[in-house]
């Protein structure tokens, strides 16, 4: 083989496990639940495809309410952890010295546990007989006989909690980033702080606030272990129903219908901020080879 | 210094003062903000030391010693770990191989299509979980086999490591110094020689980061794995099943040692990377620095 095609083929040769199994396990399964999201049927008669296309319709008028709440939800839950993360990444980005790193560690310690623990934990503190609850009611915020747990605080404050360090990370990312000396710059034009900060620090780290409300929206709007554990059926989302649908009731068309209305409502949101943002900070791919 | 040399009128000392108090106002919720993130796992870390009285661990009662001495003293607990160790183990080796020689041919070379490969790769991070996990299960059910269980399992957690593996170790490729592979070149080294001595030893912190985040995902996935997993039982399936029946300190304990092994293993490779920079002169400056 000449030496120029063999080299032109290494690539190809590099990325041909890796993208092979993605395609067998990641595109074909999408292919065949897209098949499944139109056939008819039951679990005891058996499905057939009829390109039923009113299942997509049908689940969306069923569902409507679960998919609504649960955009409300991660949408709460993407703005509070941009209240309570950029302040944090901004103090370890700019103030964090040589604690910078142990800093870091703690933002990234509640991955160390498991997702339902942390879950379970949270059922631990907002439970009835916990402490947050005597002192919310010692204050009068809730009342006397009020509860926290199974309602839409909880959830949105566990959705929260789960999907926090996504939101730092990037954000810390994009502040690290900023040379020092655009803000020194700012402050020698007699900038005050606040212009300085609005003028010059946030427009360079909206790069970090698109791409961490994007990494906690995304998998917060899929999320349904918050509902369950810390809610009750009213408080339950788009992923109850698709779990409950194909899991107990086995129910594969519907809940192959609603698992892609959810990726496509998913996708369409990662393209409008594609557009807004640039894929390169998106996709993390800039300063590759051109 | 430039700081020595700025001229800038003094302020007045009440705009001083005001601005300290910004400061402090700014760090105490910084502070307020990570205590919020480390709570729920302190809860975790004392409540293993409970006595509870019922089957619930959810209410405080006296300080014991009891689930740690006999942490897989519930039964079905220590053969869920087990598995979810074995899984995490095969999942992290293959996805690592995988991702890193997806992530050279990206960074490395120039071919046609690279664009579209890279959003590719990044759809499954994209995607909700309970989307993968119930595609993945469509796949299983329609196909017949592998049947449910480990195999599908592991399946399922090397599809979404890869994606992480890939976009890690590419952030390290980018800032790679290609001259030291041509200077061993230029030294009479083989292709693979090359590889080997060169470019390996020096993506090698990324490829460890990268198995590093995979293991940790795999160890703690349930959604993806509660799909796919048909009798089999994992440490986060057991803690699901257990949840409505009862919530025994042992689970507790078994998270605050995977909690406190994960803890160990990253401040072991930070430490190692650390020693490894120090040493090697010849390392190129990482991004930013």
């Amino acid at each position: 083989m000449p030496a120029r095609l063999k080299k032109a083929g290494l690539p190809y040769l590099l990325l041909l496990p890796g993208l092979g199994f993605l395609a067998v396990f990641f595109l074909v399964p999408l292919v065949i639940m897209w098949i499944e999201s139109l056939k008819t049927g039951t679990i005891d008669t058996g499905f057939t495809l009829t390109w039923e296309f009113s299942n997509y319709t049908d689940a969306l008028s069923d569902y409507n309410e679960q998919f609504l709440r649960s955009f409300e939800y991660a949408g709460l839950a993407t703005l509070f952890a941009l209240l309570i993360g950029y302040p944090l990444a901004y103090v370890i980005a700019f103030r964090g010295g040589r604690w910078r790193n142990a800093l870091l560690l703690a933002v990234i310690v509640p991955f160390f546990v498991t997702y339902l623990l942390r879950t379970i934990s949270w059922e631990t503190i907002l439970s009835d007989d916990g402490l947050v609850l005597d002192v919310l009611r010692g204050i009068g915020i809730v009342s006397e006989n009020g509860r926290l747990l199974d309602t839409t605080v909880s959830v949105v404050a566990g959705i929260t909690y789960n999907y926090l360090p996504f939101m730092i990370l990037p954000l810390y990312a994009s502040l690290e980033r900023i040379d020092g000396r655009l803000l020194e710059a700012g402050y020698d034009l007699y900038g005050r702080r606040r212009d300085v900060f609005l003028r010059v620090t946030l427009p360079l780290s909206m790069p970090g606030v698109v791409a961490g409300t994007l990494l906690t929206f995304i998998p917060a709007a899929g999320d349904f272990i918050n509902a369950e554990l810390l809610g009750t059926p009213r408080q339950y989302m788009i992923g109850n129903v698709i779990q409950s649908r194909y899991l107990e009731v086995a129910d594969y068309p519907t809940a192959a219908a609603l698992s892609f209305l959810l990726m496509a409502f998913m996708l369409i949101i990662v393209l409008i901020w594609a557009r807004i943002a640039g894929t390169e900070a998106l996709l993390g791919t800039e300063g590759e080879r051109r | 210094m430039s700081a020595s040399l700025r001229v800038r009128p003094s302020r007045p000392p009440r705009a001083r003062r005001a601005r300290r108090a910004l400061d402090w106002l700014l760090n105490a919720y910084a502070g307020l903000a990570l205590l919020y993130l480390l709570i729920p796992i302190l809860v975790i870390l004392v409540f293993s030391f409970n006595n509870p009285q019922g089957r619930f661990n959810f209410i405080w009662q006296e300080f014991s010693l009891d689930a740690w001495k006999d942490p897989f003293g519930v039964p079905g607990i220590g053969d869920a770990l087990l598995t979810s160790l074995e899984i995490a183990v095969l999942a992290t080796l293959v996805a690592t191989i995988l991702g890193t020689l997806t992530a050279l041919a990206l960074v490395r070379y120039e071919f046609s299509g690279r664009a579209p490969i890279n959003f590719f790769i990044f759809i499954p991070l994209a995607s909700p979980e309970v989307v993968l996990g119930a595609a993945l299960l469509s796949l299983f059910l329609n196909a017949g086999t592998p049947a449910l269980g480990f195999a599908t399992i592991l399946i399922a957690h090397i599809m979404f490591c890869l994606s992480f593996v890939v976009i890690t170790v590419r952030s390290r490729l980018i800032g790679f110094d290609r001259s030291l592979e041509e200077a061993a070149q230029d030294l009479g080294a083989t292709p693979w020689e090359t590889f080997r001595l060169v470019t390996l030893p020096l993506i090698m912190p990324g490829v460890v980061s990268a198995a590093l985040l995979a293991f940790a995902l795999s160890i703690d996935d349930f959604v993806i794995t509660f799909f796919n997993s048909g009798s089999t039982i994992t440490f986060p399936v057991f803690i699901w099943g257990a949840v409505r029946v009862a919530v025994p300190p042992q689970i507790y304990v078994i998270g605050s040692m995977i909690f406190l092994f994960t803890l160990a293993m990253m401040l072991l490779t930070v430490w190692q990377q650390r020693r490894a920079e120090r040493m090697a002169a010849v390392l190129p400056e990482p991004e930013g620095a």
